[in-house]
């Protein structure tokens, strides 16, 4: 688009060329009548009872080298993968993870499906989104990986719960890389030193909250800066703005009381400022709040990626507590927030090799124990991996407990719709918030927003 | 688009020089072969990355995903789209803020460079304005984010004095497309800064004395001789930034993403063509979109020369 901006004599042609192009729409008009049209999407790889993994596949070759999709932070479990199978190498190719609502995976297929070639055998996503777009009802790329193609053993082996995210009509479409269970993370040190008890429930959180407003101004006891934050409060909440009850249906009511309650907690510490409004991962919280980090509830992944990564709080300071719950909750809930997901290429050409390579990645713990920066979702590998974070001497008390409660806490009201909450969120919620108004104010809005989200995407919306 | 083409057809023909009818032929019979030859590769490039695709999305604009003729059902489907009035809006602002800075400034700019004596600071002024737009779009935008950003920004006093404490301050809604007129100002004007300077260099040095020796001063001379003589120059830019300022894509969807998407990725008419092709699969959709935005542009343009005069000959 800059083209324009910079002068090109040659651009003058653009006029003529356009007038005569509008004279060729009715050629084409005439054309499109007479024509079949272009198939979109891969629907030609229809559920098929007869092959042995459930779909029509593709003709299989034994010797082709698969591709694989990375973000940064993946990169190593593809490298370990390769470094464990030097017979069997895999083509590693980075991208952004699909992370942020950028749709980055839907676009490549997108483009892939409409040129007929060119996808990869395995897909990571920081997100769990993919199940719906993806499936046999959808454009048909994501392989069903529970009709033969990943043996039952191995599924049964993950968390319970953990592949509900991907799974639709009871064909699991995911292999689930990690939980990203909420838990409470806190400077044990502070708290400690300025003899505070750890909060149990969200009342006696704000309380605490209210208290270090007065007593150690500048402190902040979590963040409700990034697109994540409704899965974080929301969802620990149990706010029913997510509840995905079908393939194309869902339940949205944003004005329930539960989501009012978090939506008045989260104003109230905003405005005594213990609360902060900017992005974890941003240049601002590092310099402005990095060092006054008193507690962070959120996923366990906030360990490695915030405390160890991004703020370089030194070791034996940072604890986690249990996840934080409403005192009225029976049982306890809390959320999550991502979790990313492994997709395997109904269009492969080596589905052996891309079901053990989402395989290992998954469930072995040359990755998930030692290299991983979340808590598995394979069960056997999260044992691993406790045990290694634990043994790494940072941690100011026993994590393993409180995580493992976490994963069997979270509330299975908040489902995986094919559009990404987060982004909804940012574009009303954050957004609003950055002119002043307060979260409940804004409400009435992100319902709104859903519905129409929703509407698009061909989903029957219901409150 | 025929009132266009006709326009287009009575451009001004080169003036060849009318010596003898002989050397006129010579001269008339080599040209264009020349010609030809230098234009070629451009007519192949336009061709494939400009025409076919033109034609290409007119194609799917009146068809079905499946096949077969769609009529305009295209065009209502996302014209109905919650998203599309919003995007014309926040567009049609934007355009607005932009073009008026980019006539008033630019002109103002270059009047005063031409009027600037010292041969070495006119160079030194015209090579400041090139470099901006010297810089690729997408990375201008990102160097713009640094300065918007109240935390590592080179004038972040003034962001703080106007009330902007954080990023989140800065990219408010209603602060966005005077944001974007300032990157799409800040990367494209100077190219057309020079553009204007070339014009006013154009007019003959007699008409300027003639009108210092009527004692008009430089006020009176830019507006009664050099604006109204530079008139087509102005217009040309005009049209040519109307037809990049609706397919705002770029700024957007850099800074969308560099807000962690508070600045929503659908905020321009471009982008929701790209939403829709590439969240919805509905590249149908997508392409009556772009249709929009060729006709509205066409229609300005047309109006532009019209009014313009472009392609009268003196």
């Amino acid at each position: 688009m800059n083209l324009g901006r910079v002068p090109a004599p040659a651009r003058r042609g653009r006029v003529r060329v356009a007038a005569a192009v509008i004279a060729a729409a009715g050629a084409a008009a005439l054309l499109a009548a007479c024509s079949s049209g272009t198939s979109v999407g891969g629907k030609n790889n229809a559920a098929d009872p007869g092959s042995k993994y459930g779909f029509k596949t593709a003709a299989q070759s034994a010797a082709s080298q698969i591709t694989v999709w990375v973000d940064s932070t993946r990169l190593p479990a593809a490298q370990a993968y390769n470094k464990a199978h030097p017979n069997s190498q895999v083509k590693i190719v980075s991208y952004d993870g699909n992370a942020n609502g950028s749709n980055s995976f839907k676009t490549k297929f997108s483009l892939f499906d409409r040129a007929g070639s060119g996808w990869p055998d395995v897909v990571f996503t920081t997100d769990n989104n993919s199940a719906s777009w993806g499936s046999l009802d959808g454009t048909g790329d994501l392989a069903p990986v529970n009709k033969g193609l990943v043996p039952q053993s191995t599924l049964n082996g993950f968390a319970k719960g953990s592949l509900d995210v991907c799974t639709l009509n009871g064909v699991t479409y995911c292999l689930r890389n990690d939980l990203a269970q909420n838990v409470l993370w806190y400077n044990k040190k502070l708290m400690d030193q300025w003899g505070y008890q750890v909060p149990t429930t969200w009342e006696q959180y704000e309380q605490l909250a209210d208290k270090v407003a007065q007593q150690h101004p500048g402190y902040i006891v979590g963040s409700a800066g990034d697109a994540w934050a409704p899965e974080i409060y929301m969802w620990g909440a149990e706010c029913p703005a997510n509840d995905v009850t079908g393939p194309k249906t869902i339940k949205v009511d944003t004005s329930d009381p539960n989501c009012v309650k978090a939506a008045k907690m989260l104003d109230s510490l905003i405005a005594n400022k213990t609360m902060s409004t900017l992005s974890l991962f941003g240049p601002e919280f590092a310099k402005q709040q990095g060092s006054k980090v008193l507690m962070l509830p959120g996923p366990d992944w906030y360990g490695g990626s915030v405390f160890q990564g991004t703020l370089k709080t030194p070791k034996g300071q940072i604890a986690v507590a249990p996840a934080l719950h409403w005192a009225d909750q029976n049982p306890p809930v809390t959320g999550d927030v991502g979790g990313g997901a492994w997709w395997i290429s109904s269009h492969s050409k080596n589905l052996k090799a891309a079901e053990d390579f989402a395989t290992w990645v998954t469930t072995n713990n040359a990755y998930q124990a030692d290299l991983a920066p979340g808590y598995p979702a394979y069960t056997a590998a999260a044992k691993g991996w406790l045990a290694k974070q634990q043994s790494s001497g940072y941690w100011a008390n026993d994590i393993a407990a409180p995580i493992l409660a976490a994963a069997g806490q979270v509330w299975s009201g908040w489902g995986s719709a094919a559009f990404s909450q987060e982004s909804i969120w940012a574009k009303v919620v954050q957004a609003g918030m950055a002119q002043g108004k307060t979260i409940e104010s804004l409400l009435p809005a992100w319902q709104t927003e859903i519905e129409n989200e929703a509407k698009v995407l061909g989903y029957t919306v219901s409150k | 688009m025929t009132a266009l083409a006709t326009r287009e057809s009575s451009a001004p023909t080169p003036q060849v020089p009318t010596s003898t009818s002989g050397s006129r032929r010579t001269a008339g019979s080599r040209r264009p072969r020349a010609g030809h030859f230098f234009v070629l590769p451009y007519v192949v490039l336009l061709a494939l990355f400009g025409v076919i695709p033109v034609v290409y999305s007119i194609y799917l604009a009146f068809t079905k995903a499946g096949g077969g003729f769609a009529g305009f059902s295209n065009f209502t489907r996302s014209a109905r789209d919650y998203r599309f009035v919003p995007a014309i809006e926040h567009v049609a602002m934007y355009v607005a803020i932009w073009l008026v800075a980019l006539i008033v400034l630019v002109v103002l700019l270059a009047l005063v460079v031409h009027r600037l004596v010292s041969g070495k600071a006119k160079a030194v002024v015209r090579f400041a304005y090139y470099i901006p737009g010297a810089l690729a779009g997408a990375s201008s935008v990102l160097l713009l984010l640094f300065v918007l950003d109240p935390t590592v920004s080179p004038v972040a006093m003034i962001l703080r004095w106007t009330g902007n404490e954080h990023f989140t301050d800065v990219i408010t809604p209603h602060h966005l497309p005077v944001i974007f007129a300032i990157i799409a100002f800040w990367t494209g004007a100077g190219g057309w800064i020079l553009v204007l300077y070339g014009a006013l260099n154009t007019i003959p040095a007699e008409v300027m004395e003639a009108a210092k020796v009527d004692g008009a001063g430089p006020v009176r001379t830019a507006l009664n001789i050099q604006l109204p003589m530079i008139r087509k120059w102005v217009s040309y830019m005009v049209i040519l930034s109307l037809a990049a300022g609706t397919q705002l894509f770029v700024e957007p969807e850099l800074v969308s993403q560099a807000s962690f998407g508070i600045v929503p990725n659908d905020y321009s008419v471009n982008q929701l063509a790209y939403q829709f092709a590439f969240t919805q699969n509905d590249f149908n959709g997508s392409a009556a979109i772009s249709i929009d935005l060729l006709v509205v542009a066409l229609l300005c343009a047309g109006l532009f020369v019209a009014r313009g005069k472009l392609f009268e000959t003196d």
